[in-house]
């Protein structure tokens, strides 16, 4: 049995805001479901009361002094977008017609 | 002073060298500007060289010292710099279509103190795209070539920064270890490679891969080396929320000390065996042995879970790729693709994203987007935070026991070009012996162990020490080199390299 199908494959896609062709999902489905196999491993490991851990060192938050200091001016700040407009990054339209 | 001496120096002595006054920083800089243009061509180390802006620097530094300021151990020498760091004045595009001739607003903090150390950007070193990878197969600018053997991998990520090291293109460079990506490629290319304490360098400015493990460090030719770099870029960035606001350890005191007499040395018993190079096992055992005839104290030690650390880093890593490259959305900085007008936001991200970036990549967020997703999550990305919890166990209890564990840094030598290219799971084994480390967060470091009986390749042996310990790696480590030297004819392993300046 396979650990992940076609039509998942295909989502996972969508989430990932990959617009991938055909042939790629067919090459991924196959190559993820061999890794998602091979990782499961973990399931077999993690048994019992174990606590997670997320990070390598113990970490607290950390707040540094609140003083304001400069930020980019807008030039540097625009000087690697793909488009610029009224010293405004530019974008696609984000709504649709019907939203 | 001649050229062949100049390229031959370590960085220690020619930072000597220019203090002294005995050769300007212009001159080694153009020395090895010299070597670049000569054999670049074969091996790609580096994605962009500005040979203007290195003799700018260099010519600064010399102006700074005749003038008489006291600059540091480092000023002056030249270092290739992973492409992975932010440059103000030249582009970064962590080797992806995605950032193809983008120059960031700012400086990583890697980068800033280089400068402040006085040491000269020769230009941006080639890597796996956004340093997935072992091999810089995954680079989209071209794959770089081992030195040893051209039609091998470099090793990767840091791959095009071990290529330019053993090519004699730098003294020394930086790299980045997220899952063996320092210690790898400096172990397939006869070199030195440490993973420092995971948060003892900043990630300010390094392009996001898995932001709980990624870790800059230095590569070298020797260990002395290796921790002037260390010492020179590390340190608390407040810029950092997970920076360690704590002392760099002493790694270039322990360099020099070199000793290992009475220290206990614990071998891994589940890093050897099924999948290993006799080779590679052969100069392993030889490095053991070694270690006892200097003193140490050797026994084998079991860490069980380090057989599933592999697992569990193909679902840490992946998942916090998918959510920190989630920000290449073709909006603010970056490749655009298909903003006619008519499609909607959405639409120009995932096209822009789909032909941005290379198939490691995608392969890996799509991975990290599935462990991550609901339904999956506690199965899948829960169950290996709860290992990393079991590895990070494992070398609690072995360092109660010993004062460093050793391993060989990868199970083979260098492989060649193409041969695990399609093949995830074959190219994810390269990174078997130095996952655990990045898991736990500890220090580790890659020595050459020398030349593999079975085809004549580098091999490394690693040397992992506690957190914040990095010292006591760095004192094994010259301990080890020294001893080895000895046997190589007192010099280091990599001046047999076919591009050693010596080689003529």
């Amino acid at each position: 049995m396979s650990a992940i199908t076609r039509d998942e494959v295909a989502h996972l896609a969508r989430l990932s805001r990959l617009a991938l062709r055909e042939d790629e999902l067919d090459h991924l489905a196959a190559q993820l479901d061999e890794i998602i196999s091979a990782v499961a491993k973990v399931q077999e490991v993690a048994q019992g009361d174990i606590p997670p851990t997320s990070h390598a060192l113990p970490l607290t938050n950390v707040y540094r002094p609140d003083e304001a200091t400069p930020g980019l001016p807008p030039d540097q700040a625009l000087a690697g977008a793909p488009a610029v407009e009224d010293s405004r990054f530019r974008v696609p339209q984000i709504l649709g017609e019907e939203e | 002073m001649s050229v062949t001496d100049i390229l031959s120096m370590t960085a220690a002595r020619l930072g000597e060298a220019i203090s002294a006054g005995e050769v300007s920083s212009v001159d080694a800089t153009r020395a090895y500007l010299d070597q670049i243009s000569r054999v670049d061509g074969e091996i790609n180390a580096f994605l962009h060289v500005d040979e203007d802006a290195a003799l700018a620097q260099a010519r600064a530094v010399d102006e700074r010292r005749a003038a008489g300021e006291e600059l540091g151990p480092l000023a002056g020498v030249p270092v290739a710099h992973k492409d992975v760091f932010t440059t103000t004045d030249m582009p970064t595009t962590a080797a992806s279509k995605i950032l193809e001739g983008w120059q960031p607003p700012y400086d990583a903090t890697v980068t800033a103190r280089l400068r402040a150390a006085g040491m000269v950007i020769l230009g941006k070193t080639n890597m796996d795209e956004f340093a997935m990878g072992s091999s810089t197969e995954n680079s989209a600018f071209g794959v770089s070539h081992n030195p040893w053997d051209v039609s091998r991998i470099p090793g990767g990520s840091s791959g095009g920064s071990s290529a330019a090291v053993a090519a004699f293109e730098a003294p020394v460079a930086t790299g980045t270890d997220t899952g063996g990506s320092i210690r790898q490629p400096a172990a397939v290319c006869g070199l030195v490679g440490a993973k420092p304490t995971y948060g003892g360098s900043s990630r300010y400015g390094l392009i996001a891969f898995a932001s709980s493990l990624d870790t800059p460090g230095p590569i070298a030719r020797n260990v002395l080396d290796a921790a002037l770099l260390h010492e020179a870029f590390s340190g608390h960035d407040p810029r950092d929320a997970t920076s360690v606001d704590a002392p760099v350890p002493p790694v270039v005191e322990a360099a020099r000390r070199a000793d290992v007499a009475g220290l206990r040395v614990g071998v891994v018993r589940e890093l050897s065996g099924e999948g290993y190079h006799p080779g590679v096992l052969a100069r392993f055992n030889e490095t053991v042995e070694t270690l006892e005839s200097l003193g140490a104290k050797v026994v084998e030690v079991s860490c069980p879970s380090f057989t599933t650390a592999l697992s569990a880093y193909y679902l840490i890593a992946p998942s916090e790729c998918s959510s920190n490259l989630a920000r290449f959305d073709a909006m603010r900085y970056g490749l655009r693709v298909g903003d006619d007008g008519t499609r909607s936001a959405e639409e120009v991200m995932s096209l822009t994203r789909a032909e941005g970036f290379g198939p490691e990549v995608k392969r890996r967020i799509m991975l990290g987007t599935y462990a991550l997703s609901s339904g999956y999550y506690d199965a899948y990305y829960g169950s290996a935070q709860q290992v990393r919890t079991l590895i990070k166990r494992d070398f609690e209890a072995a360092f109660e026991n010993v004062d460093v564990l050793v391993s060989p840094t990868t199970p083979t030598t260098a492989f060649p070009i193409g041969e695990r290219a399609d093949d995830p799971m074959a190219m994810y084994l390269a990174d078997l012996c130095t996952i655990p480390t990045n898991l736990a967060g500890n220090a580790a470091l890659s020595v050459p162990a020398g030349l593999s009986p079975d085809d004549n390749l580098p091999v490394g042996v690693q040397i992992m020490a506690p957190v914040l310990a990095d010292d006591r790696a760095y004192r094994v480590g010259a301990a080890l080199e020294a001893a080895r030297n000895d046997t190589w004819g007192g010099t280091d392993l990599i001046s047999k390299s076919p591009y050693s300046p010596q080689a003529g």
